[in-house]
């Protein structure tokens, strides 16, 4: 297949890890900041491989992740409303707020439905005028594009019967955040190719300048991941700080600009609570006034969103911030599984936990057992 | 909404003069009649059918029977590579081929919602008649019950089937030891992207086709080369990946498989890509993982490639004491890994 086998081709990638273990002279700590580049770095071994020439911390950019249980309190509360339908993408109906997940909801008689894109919601809408369809409207600036497409589109067929409910979020302001954390040991960024797609990197440029860290544009195969990694080591071994994209068959420098200018005329920056770390100044999206009749929070008069914890033995707010990795959770892969998740990140195919559940859980032991807290890790 | 696709609560493209069914076709009185006699007798008229009675008389075999039963309720109801009513005969039909058994006869147990429209009805009929013929089975007793609108999603179908045990019989996954050879019959995850993208109507040109189809030729072709073989099963709902696990289950060890030994399709692979499925997990209905003993692999392959539908078979692993988890995935980097048993239905990514 093509732009997918080139870049898992295992010679060319075994030779991107022999570089960065020659050129690396201690041991980086790296964030890959999408929740897609950690599967794909887990799936394939490469976090292993580099043991001793780069630790690769997992970033909070897995949306599904990153969405309060608060939020997802208020979609289930709309969903049992007989006159709502609401929709949102599968990822998501499986994410536990503090009373069950979606699907949960669905069972005791919620309507909740699957869709591929928020534009299938208008659709929805369009079709049963006599439903109020509501979507859950969550992920980074690569999914909001589409959302803001749906509303114009909604009041382009004048829809009274079509809302968001909006929990986006925005990479960048989630690094800052990261940065500013007392222990953060973050030495240089892969940043999050699909989400530079759409905004380009040029916003990079001062990011870096201030927090003196490289930040990389990186794909998603092993070999985009290997080619943004070693790009990683050759700066810290260098001491230079830049934005470098190693993703260009994808990104460019200036983005979508089509993209961001239909973001820009529906939505507008807002501090956004993230669940486990707390609120992000500007780390969200919300519309702009002049859509605020598409607002489902404002039509169903909801209570604000508010600051979001998670359940008390969950240690999703340490592992979102890289402070510990799944394993060391003590929960992780017995009483917090993919099938009965206690936090987002077993849940979603992007978060960190589920990732190390499915590559990594055999390092911890038997089959699920995973190793006690507080012992090392693989 | 895929153009052949039914559904009670839209009518689009059935006119108002669309005959349908009715609750009295399910209340044993002449509308019943007429619909059996009308309407589904005529189609699947063989030497044994029970038209007049309600069990039907059966001649004596020789050796021992396989008995098994299966739930049919997929959507849409038609789908590119087949539709409910070819699912229900292959997939009973299936059943009895894994189990080692030459398929004879089925019986078939329509639930019906009120309001659909009777040309559809019709139309899964003549495939229910048509895949017989092709597995070389025989309709022979059946039943009819028409419930409220609201009450099923357009019809529901129940097959129940013989068949004949062949010696020699699979052991079955208990058997299996270290080194045997593990074999799919063909390209993997067809049935369940195809399903999906005509459900979600999610517009892939050309649409992906389900393998839906009976596997009676590729479980002979593997006898008449005379292939020892352990076990068998058709790779349905979990798709390989569950077959695998319950396979590892029941023996105790490892099953071990290659990623880049995996038969998949190129549509396959890139919706999979695309939805952040994979195809281990996804159904199959014309496709069966086959363990050999060490060392039968590259036989039972040739053996299997003499029939189209099995042309595509491929050695993707091996039996071994049990490992890491029960079963494994060498990655294309070389990494083994733990694979997952399937959880629910996969659901597609967000980004």
């Amino acid at each position: 297949m093509k732009y997918v086998d080139e870049y898992r081709d295992p010679h060319l990638a075994r030779e991107l890890l022999e570089s960065i273990r020659r050129r690396s002279t201690r041991p980086w700590v790296l964030m890959e900041v999408c929740g897609g580049q950690t599967h794909s770095l887990l799936r394939n071994g490469i976090d292993a491989e580099l043991e001793g020439s780069v630790e690769l911390i997992h970033g909070p950019g897995c949306p599904v992740c990153v969405t309060p249980a608060e939020a997802i309190d208020l979609a289930q509360d709309l969903a049992l409303r007989p006159e709502i339908l609401l929709t949102s993408f599968g990822d998501m109906l499986r994410v536990p707020g503090t009373r069950g997940s979606l699907l949960d909801i669905r069972t005791r008689g919620g309507n909740v439905r699957t869709v591929y894109s928020p534009l299938d919601a208008v659709e929805l809408a369009r079709r049963e005028p006599a439903r109020q369809v509501v979507f859950f409207a969550v992920g980074f600036e690569t999914t909001t594009p589409a959302t803001a497409l749906a509303v114009l589109q909604a009041d382009a067929y004048r829809l009274e019967n079509f809302s968001l409910l909006v929990a986006h979020v925005r990479v960048q302001p989630a690094m800052e955040a990261i940065m500013q954390v007392g222990d953060c040991r973050v030495q240089a960024f892969l940043a999050a190719g699909h989400v530079c797609t759409v905004l380009g990197y040029d916003s990079y440029v001062e990011f870096v300048r201030r927090h003196r860290v490289p930040v990389v544009v990186t794909g998603f195969e092993p070999v985009d991941l290997l080619t943004g990694i070693l790009e990683c080591v050759d700066q810290l071994e260098s001491a230079t700080f830049d934005v470098v994209n190693c993703y260009a068959r994808s990104v460019r420098q200036e983005g979508n600009s089509s993209a961001q200018e239909i973001v820009d005329r529906v939505f507008e920056p807002a501090d956004r609570p993230w669940r486990g770390l707390g609120t992000i100044p500007a780390g969200g999206l919300r519309l702009r006034p002049e859509w605020s009749r598409f607002d489902a929070e404002r039509r169903y008069g909801l209570a604000a969103m508010p600051s979001s914890g998670c359940a008390a033995e969950c240690r999703s707010g340490d592992v979102l911030a890289g402070r510990i990795r799944p394993t060391e959770c003590s929960s992780f892969g017995t009483r917090c599984t993919p099938d009965a998740p206690l936090g987002a990140p077993m849940v979603s195919s992007e978060g960190a936990c589920a990732a190390y559940f499915r590559y990594r859980r055999a390092d911890c032991g038997p089959h699920t057992a995973p190793r006690p807290a507080g012992a090392a890790t693989g | 909404m895929n153009d052949n696709s039914w559904q009670p609560h839209c009518p689009v493209g059935v006119s108002a003069q669309t005959e349908r069914i009715t609750l009295a076709h399910g209340e044993g009185g002449r509308a019943m009649r007429q619909l059996i006699h009308d309407r589904i007798v005529p189609r699947l008229r063989n030497p044994n059918f029970s038209d007049a009675n309600d069990a039907a008389a059966l001649p004596a075999l020789q050796g021992p029977l396989a008995f098994t039963t299966d739930s049919f309720v997929v959507s849409p109801l038609f789908f590119p590579g087949g539709d409910i009513g070819t699912l229900a005969v292959y997939g009973t039909v299936n059943d009895l081929v894994v189990a080692g058994a030459r398929p004879r006869w089925l019986s078939l147990s329509f639930i019906l919602e009120e309001g659909l429209p009777l040309d559809v009805f019709d139309r899964v009929v003549e495939s229910v008649a048509a895949a017989a013929r092709r597995a070389n089975v025989e309709i022979v007793t059946g039943d009819t019950k028409v419930v409220p609108r609201g009450a099923a999603d357009g019809l529901f179908i129940t097959t129940s089937g013989i068949g004949e045990l062949i010696s020699p019989i699979p052991a079955g996954p208990r058997s299996l030891l270290a080194g045997d050879e593990l074999i799919v019959s063909g390209p993997i995850g067809c049935h369940g992207v195809a399903i999906l993208a005509c459900r979600e109507n999610l517009g892939f040109e050309p649409a992906p086709t389900s393998d839906c189809a009976p596997l009676v030729e590729v479980a002979d072709a593997l006898r008449a080369a005379a292939i020892p073989v352990r076990a068998m099963r058709d790779a349905t709902r979990g798709g390989v990946a569950a077959v695998l696990h319950e396979w590892a289950g029941q023996c105790e060890l490892t099953m071990r498989i290659d990623e880049t030994a995996l038969p998949v399709s190129s549509d396959v692979r890139g919706i999979c890509e695309l939805l952040g499925m994979d195809p281990l997990h996804v159904a199959n209905e014309g496709t069966m993982v086959i363990a050999v003993p060490a060392g039968a692999g590259e036989s039972g392959l040739a053996a299997l490639r003499q029939v189209s539908l099995s042309k595509e078979a491929a050695l993707i692993g091996a039996v071994q004491p049990r490992g890491i988890a029960p079963v494994t995935i060498r990655r294309s980097l070389g990494v083994e890994q733990p694979l997952d048993e399937p959880h629910g239905a996969p659901l597609p990514r967000i980004c």
